[in-house]
């Protein structure tokens, strides 16, 4: 029984961690048809930058997530305009040919990274001070009150950015450009904009889920490209683009890992979505929830 | 456009293929030794852009088929003592076998989505090697009982002649009417079912030739190296290398694919002494010339441009 408590608290915290991941790399998707293969170095980034200032620089742990978080929106910031926004204007490439060299360059663009904070930070997995003391009693098992916060905090995000999404102009105006671009600039909106925007928002999205991840369960240099296969197995499982579609698979995918973890062996914590992946691929390969 | 058989650039480049082939009187077992990796490295760069360059599908899994051939003829090796020219065809096919397996269900996905299922399948044959690692060697690698030869020359002519195979088996492919059918359905992949060619028989075609030469190249990388373990033959940094030697030397060309090889496995050893950072300023240098010159090395020398439709 106890067991079972604590296979749910675990992949309820760890689902809405990478449910927030996901949620940034599928509205970019949505919007702007990239797949973004830095995704899991820009969330790393993240959390060491917010290890260091905390606990190396003496910030403390609110004040050093805010600079991770920062951290992580200028990186996306700098991929944006040295790769995406000069390979989206290049003359030299066939338009059908846009996509795989997108791809391929976020893919070198995450080893770049990874190299560097290897080099900076070393490749030793770290963890941020708790933000809060303290542990609580549930039914007998022991939880830290950090833990929950960090689910609380997740999905505050995640209902904040749906309040963006369908109450404000601009969320709103991020949706029409993943749905009609052309429509969009039709009615008067300046596409660039929304880009540069979508892009801000999928920075603070990553660097919020950086952080949480590094106070949750640690993280180093060497976990990007796993959390960049986990975050697109929950996209692809999800349906490319689709957010709430992401939010479901992370918390199918959060549960089979934990699962995993505990009954048979943490090292094989991946395999299961693996496996589900191929799967749905396979059988449905517009994802669990896609639209067509 | 006219392609014909001879002219002066595949002169040229017959002459540097001789001239390398004198090497081993001029230079030492150890650029040899780099010579021999970056002649295997060039193996799975051909292979790769044939799917890439000319089939127009991106390949995330070059390592799952590099893996079935290293791993199937070295296991072939360790546990059965097959003779290496016994295991290397084994291992062979069984990369063809597993890239079949893989291709077959995965063509039916178009762009990421097929990428995406290679690059798990990659994901998948590492968790596979680690949980056996009792009969695999896990993260450490697998000892052979064999290898193909104790002499740096005779390894370095092994690799050269695969290479040099590769090189001209590809060339005869990709102009022949099969090629020009592969290349067709990677840019139009409509215009080219709508003349009426099966697009997705070419592609298997294509990915099964891509299997053999991978696997090929893979069995015998770790009969040269005498261990088969991840981090060469199957870590998803094999897979990068392999992309960027396919991109910067310039894609949709054999000898792109090769000269990028060879400059990518040179430029690391030089880069050697920078230390912990080499790999990322090779990363650097890949993703410039990707950004400022998406065709290649290639492209200086005057081969084919791409227009932007």
């Amino acid at each position: 029984m106890n067991l079972i408590i604590e296979i749910l608290i675990s992949s309820f915290i760890i689902g809405a961690i990478y449910a927030l991941g996901a949620a940034g790399l599928t509205i970019i998707f949505g919007v702007s048809g990239i797949l973004n293969l830095a995704h899991g170095a820009i969330v790393v980034v993240a959390s060491l930058v917010a290890w260091y200032c905390a606990l190396q620089l003496h910030m403390g742990i609110y004040l050093g997530g805010l600079v991770g978080i920062a951290a992580a929106i200028g990186t996306t910031y700098v991929l944006y305009f040295t790769v995406v926004i000069p390979l989206s204007r290049s003359r030299q490439l066939a338009s059908e040919e846009l996509p795989v060299f997108l791809f391929v360059s976020t893919l070198l663009f995450a080893l770049i990274l990874q190299g560097i904070l290897e080099w900076f930070f070393g490749a030793t997995p770290v963890s941020t001070p708790a933000m809060i003391e303290g542990v609580i009693h549930i039914d007998g098992v022991t939880v830290p009150l950090n833990s929950l916060l960090i689910g609380v905090v997740a999905w505050a995000v995640i209902g904040a950015l749906w309040l963006f999404i369908s109450h404000t102009r601009m969320g709103k105006a991020m949706l029409a450009a993943s749905m009609s671009p052309k429509g969009l600039a039709i009615v008067g909106y300046d596409i660039g904009r929304i880009h540069f925007l979508v892009w801000g928002l999928y920075g603070l999205l990553a660097g919020i889920a950086g952080v949480l991840l590094a106070s949750f369960i640690g993280a180093s240099s060497n976990v990007a490209i796993n959390l960049t296969a986990t975050s697109f197995t929950i996209v692809v499982l999800g349906g490319l683009g689709n957010v709430l579609g992401s939010l479901a698979a992370a918390y199918i995918l959060g549960f089979l890992g934990t699962v995993t973890a505990f009954l048979i062996s943490p090292s094989l914590r991946e395999v299961p979505g693996l496996l589900l992946l191929i799967v749905v691929l396979y059988a449905r390969p517009q994802g669990l929830f896609g639209r067509h | 456009m006219t392609r014909t058989w001879f002219d002066w650039k595949t002169g040229v480049v017959v002459l540097a293929f001789a001239a390398t082939a004198c090497l081993p009187w001029f230079v030492s077992g150890y650029w040899l030794g780099v010579l021999t990796i970056s002649s295997y490295v060039a193996v799975y760069a051909m292979a790769w852009d044939l799917l890439f360059g000319y089939g127009g599908e991106v390949n995330f899994g070059p390592t799952f088929l590099i893996g079935l051939g290293a791993y199937g003829a070295g296991m072939c090796n360790t546990y059965l003592g097959w003779p290496v020219w016994v295991c290397i065809p084994v291992g062979t096919l069984a990369a063809v076998i597993g890239g079949l397996a893989l291709v077959g269900p995965a063509l039916r996905l178009k762009g990421p989505y097929f990428g995406l299922v290679t690059l798990v399948a990659v994901l998948l044959l590492s968790q596979v090697i680690n949980m056996f690692a009792g009969y695999t060697g896990g993260e450490i690698g697998l000892a052979l009982m064999d290898i193909l030869t104790i002499s740096s020359t005779g390894n370095f002519y092994y690799a050269f002649g695969l290479m040099t195979l590769t090189a001209l088996v590809l060339r005869i492919l990709v102009r022949s009417p099969l090629g020009l059918i592969l290349e067709a359905s990677g840019q139009d992949s409509t215009a080219t079912e709508a003349l009426g060619f099966s697009v997705t028989k070419f592609k298997i075609l294509a990915f099964v030739v891509s299997a053999f030469f991978s696997g090929l190249a893979g069995a015998m990388t770790v009969f040269y190296f005498g261990t088969a373990s991840p981090g060469t033959v199957v870590a998803v940094a094999v897979t990068i290398q392999i992309i960027i030697a396919t991109i910067i030397g310039g894609r949709r060309s054999i000898i792109g694919s090769i000269l990028g090889a060879v400059f990518l496995i040179v430029a690391g050893e030089f880069l050697r002494p920078v230390g912990q950072l080499s790999s990322t300023l090779v990363a650097v240098l890949a993703l410039i010339v990707l950004v400022f010159a998406p065709n290649g090395f290639i492209s200086v020398f005057g081969a084919r441009r791409e227009r932007k439709a």
